[in-house]
């Protein structure tokens, strides 16, 4: 445990819940576990989560966005899109035993990361009045980028269950049993019909990592990547396949581009998706 | 055939530290008790909420007359075996795998050639030949380290030198150290092994147990008499979950300790 | 109302068997559930015929039959109404008797000691209606690596022994069935306790059913069945033998054990690399693919535990993993581990080939990649004057 001011007879590790550039809906899921909630307050006391509440600690001061701290353990939403994020990241990994980034925001950047593709000056200019107040940087990063993180926890948003086996196993000082598999596996333990065998619909679960539970496929359609890559994904393999199965180059460009479209794994897509333009690689 | 059983409680009697990054632990039963340990036969330990690890047995009588494992901490599951204190309980299942065939190596010299923790699996066969020696010829203990400082059951080694040639090296040298310095295999030119008399135990990292092996077999050692201890992460340690695969191989029931005659071919392919 | 009623209920069905219409199949599942069996058997569900509970025969999937290309999976409607006239869906029996997330036992620890209890929950008995001769080898071959060594998995054991087995013969392979290469149909081989022929005559649909065992002859006794006309027989039995001609897929001819043995070093292996997922798709839905890792899991408390073991599969990076990394860490090596282990290496750890050509590895790949053509190519490599090395 860190060692902190506070009531010397309080044994339970402290919670810190942290926002970046994000939508809060990562942070709602911590207080979406409804039937977990108790159970964890006593496990875990919760110093700082401006969601949940104004004050910090024991109840005794207004929170501040810095926090007071040290917190055992850091939850971290949101990506770093201005220079003050990156002073005020340092500070909370600074006062954090154990940090993990709850979300494709934190950990790939978000669909904020868009702007890594484009100029940014140019979006000011169209949606700002006055774009002279707007202090951002140009690209939108994830929290790995910037100080040493613990465990990336995915999706877009996160699955409750998995926000509750990382901080169960904090709690009980194990790795979270979170795979790097792809969305196949978890689909076919579900015993879905594969979507894309079975109706020819475009589906990205070979290359997308677990964790949702193959939600999409489960309801008929086909899974967008919401969880970002897999370990090792194959995306040339993946690439055509989605393109036998219908979708045009600016279609897989497109469903690439979204929630984790910073992703380093997804980097070649462009040239692979425009191979067909091009015609077939040389012998 | 008996059926996969979830694990004992056992108490840990001891807990001990022989290097840095290396302790060992002595269980005894809470209650009922597992079948005896062969010398190169594994268990699997888990910590309560953890998980398991395989882990085989380095002594079979500890000074409670316990089970003794000695564990390197890697991982969440190990981490937490060091943390263990005399009084604590983990679950404990097996045997399970092959031990080390003794028996065929009764009547010859007994060559044990360790690298790392791999000193581990070995050290109930040198107990054993030690202490039925007539029942054996010689024994000799060549045991490899990165550093001094890694070398385990250290304190031990002048006892065994008493009865049999044991030899030690380390890939880098320390202060203080005025012992070998280079691979284990260099340790079998003065100790010459011979080759129709030798049976040699090897356990270390794949790399060295190839080389070590290979030498052997060209110092005329026929290939089923040197026998290897090999490795993957068995899950079940029944061979029910497909982890401990080795080309044809199930490593919990076909081994770990395999004659190298079946293990050369394995060895050779990378990735298998 | 039929007139074959008053056949004598008690009478065993013998070699030349009992022929049935379908109300002999709705009395059967509705047999199977008053003998307090779950019936199991094909039905349309999410545009694919599935494997499911069946609450009765009604539920068959009568007059539908499967379109089965490399990766590709389509329904298709059949103007004869029969129940069994499709080739593998996107599912085995794997999933009942070896499913996919099992809990093996639970610990707590009660005042500072370690309790651990075993699960113990009596499987359903289950009644699987429609078993391919095929999927009947499969589960041989999962009786062997689950209960046929020195220890037997009690929950798949448990599963196992209660459940019926009823066999359907092929009639109507798919195009990426190979089961004749493979030795395991059309034709169904023993293990069943009853076994039935579909036949789709111009104005009659009738069923030959043949019992296997005590309890599949006490149910076909319940039947409304009369015994076999030859003609009946003789349909049937050349329905199964025109099957075996129809067959889309074949492995080459030679020993594949071998072949395996002889070709680790192919390229073709980085060939198949450059198109395989490694998503793991075929390993899921192959029915005799076994593998499974162990999930511990703690609640807040930290006083609970439980282990469950779930599916795993060779094609996950960490299935080989060893001291913080894997061992088959290319996509070359993992689609390398898999075949080689299905037409190779199972002999050595099992006594026989872990294929029963069902054609699902190759369907149900996303991206098509065909088993038989992969076993094709490295049988045409070894032809091609590359060295050879002995197998040992």
């Amino acid at each position: 445990m860190a060692t902190r001011p506070g009531p010397p007879t309080d044994p339970r590790p402290t919670l810190a819940v942290w926002k970046f550039a994000s939508c809060d809906g990562c942070q709602l899921t911590l207080l979406d576990c409804e039937d977990e909630l108790l159970g964890l307050t006593e496990r875990v006391r919760i110093d700082h989560f401006l969601e949940m509440t104004p004050v910090e600690g024991a109840g005794r001061e207004r929170a501040r966005l810095q926090g007071r701290g040290p917190y055992d353990l850091s939850l971290v939403e949101g990506s770093i899109t201005t220079a003050e994020d990156i002073g005020r990241i340092r500070h909370i990994r600074r006062m954090s035993r154990y940090l993990v980034t709850i979300g494709a925001c934190a950990t790939a950047g978000g669909i904020q990361a868009l702007r890594n593709f484009a100029d940014v000056e140019d979006f000011l200019a169209a949606v700002y009045a006055q774009p002279r107040y707007i202090a951002t940087l140009s690209t939108s990063t994830p929290i790995s980028a910037h100080v040493p993180v613990d465990f990336e926890l995915r999706g877009c948003p996160i699955d409750r269950r998995q926000l509750i086996e990382v901080v169960t196993a904090y709690l009980a000082g194990r790795a979270p049993r979170i795979s790097g598999q792809s969305v196949c596996f978890e689909c076919k333990r579900r015993g879905t019909t594969c979507v894309t065998v079975a109706h020819g619909t475009p589906c990205l679960g070979p290359v997308t990592h677990a964790g949702c539970g193959a939600l999409c496929p489960v309801y008929g359609r086909g899974c967008y990547g919401c969880f970002g890559p897999s370990d090792q994904p194959d995306l040339p393999s993946m690439v055509a396949q989605l393109r036998r199965d219908g979708m045009s180059e600016r279609d897989i460009q497109r469903v690439f581009r979204t929630f984790n479209a910073a992703s380093p794994e997804y980097a070649p897509v462009p040239d692979l998706a425009a191979e067909d333009r091009r015609g077939p690689p040389p012998a | 055939m008996s059926t996969v059983a979830p694990p004992l409680p056992y108490h840990v009697a001891g807990t001990w530290e022989e290097t840095d990054d290396t302790r060992s632990i002595e269980l005894v039963p809470a209650g009922a008790e597992l079948p005896p340990f062969a010398p190169g036969q594994f268990a699997m330990i888990y910590a309560f909420g953890v998980g398991e690890v395989p882990i085989s047995v380095s002594s079979l009588r500890g000074a409670h007359g316990g089970l003794v494992y000695t564990v390197r901490a890697v991982g969440a599951v190990s981490s937490a075996l060091h943390r263990l204190r005399p009084g604590d309980t983990v679950g404990l299942r097996g045997p399970y795998g092959t031990g080390w065939d003794l028996d065929a190596a009764a009547g010859h010299d007994v060559l044990v050639v360790a690298g790392g923790i791999g000193l581990a699996p070995l050290r109930p066969v040198i107990q054993e030949v030690l202490g039925r020696p007539d029942a054996y010829g010689r024994l000799a203990v060549l045991a490899g380290a990165r550093t001094p400082a890694d070398l385990i059951y250290r304190d031990q080694f002048a006892g065994w030198g008493e009865s049999a040639w044991v030899a030690v090296t380390v890939d880098r040298s320390g202060p203080r150290w005025r012992g070998a310095v280079g691979v284990v295999t260099a340790l079998l030119d003065d100790l010459d092994p011979h080759p129709g008399r030798t049976h040699a135990l090897v356990c270390g990292p794949e790399v060295m147990m190839r080389h070590t092996a290979r030498d052997l077999v060209a110092r005329g050692l026929a290939p089923h008499r040197v026998q290897v201890s090999l490795e993957r992460n068995m899950r079940c340690g029944t061979g029910h979950c497909g982890h401990c695969q080795l080309g044809p191989l199930l490593l919990c029931r076909d081994g770990p300790v395999v004659g190298y005659d079946r293990a050369a071919r394995l060895l050779l392919v990378r990735e298998m | 109302m039929r007139a074959d009623a008053d056949v004598d209920a008690s009478r065993p069905s013998g070699p030349d068997g009992l022929v049935m219409g379908k109300d002999g199949l709705a009395a059967l599942v509705d047999v199977l559930i008053r003998r307090g069996f779950t019936p199991v058997g094909p039905t349309v569900r999410e545009g694919a015929i599935v494997l499911a509970e069946l609450g009765s025969a009604d539920e068959l999937p009568y007059g539908w039959g499967v379109e089965l290309e490399a990766g590709r999976y389509r329904l298709r409607e059949r103007a004869d109404g029969a129940a069994f006239a499709h080739a593998a869906g996107p599912q085995s029996w794997k999933p009942f008797l070896h499913p996919p997330r099992v809990r093996e036992w639970t610990a707590d620890r009660v005042a500072g000691e370690l309790v651990v209890t075993a699960e113990r929950v009596a499987p359903p008995r289950y009644a699987f209606l429609g078993v391919r001769p095929c999927d009947l080898r499969a589960i041989a071959v999962q009786d062997r690596v689950l209960t046929g060594g020195a220890y037997r998995d009690p929950g798949y054991a448990g599963r196992r022994s209660g459940a019926l087995l009823i066999v359907v013969e092929c009639t109507e392979p798919g195009a990426t069935c190979f089961c004749v290469s493979m030795g395991t149909g059309p034709a169904t081989g023993p293990g069943y306790d009853l076994v039935m022929t579909e036949v789709v005559d111009a104005d009659r649909h009738r069923f030959w059913v043949r019992s296997g065992s005590r309890e599949g002859a006490e149910i076909l006794a319940e039947l409304p069945a009369r015994p076999a006309d030859p003609e009946t027989r003789r349909t049937a039995r050349a329905g199964v033998a025109a099957a075996a001609d129809r067959m889309g897929r074949s492995m080459p001819e030679t020993d594949l054990r071998e072949l395996m043995a002889r070709t680790l070093d192919a390229p073709r292996w980085d060939d198949v690399a450059g198109r395989c997922l490694t998503c793991g798709n075929c390993t899921m839905v192959c029915p005799t693919c076994f593998c499974t890792t162990t999930e511990d899991v703690t609640d807040l408390t930290g006083d609970h535990a439980e282990r469950w073991s779930l599916w795993d599969s060779c094609f996950d990076l960490d299935f080989s993993n060893l001291h913080g990394g894997p061992v088959r860490a290319s996509a070359r090596s993992r689609y390398r581990q898999w075949l080689t282990h299905k037409l190779g290496t199972w002999y050595d750890q099992f006594g026989s080939s872990g294929c029963v050509g069902c054609g699902r590895c190759i369907v149900w790949c996303p991206v098509g990649i065909d088993i038989t053509e992969e076993a094709a190519a490295l049988h045409d490599w070894t032809r091609s004057g590359q060295p050879t090395p002995e197998p040992s």
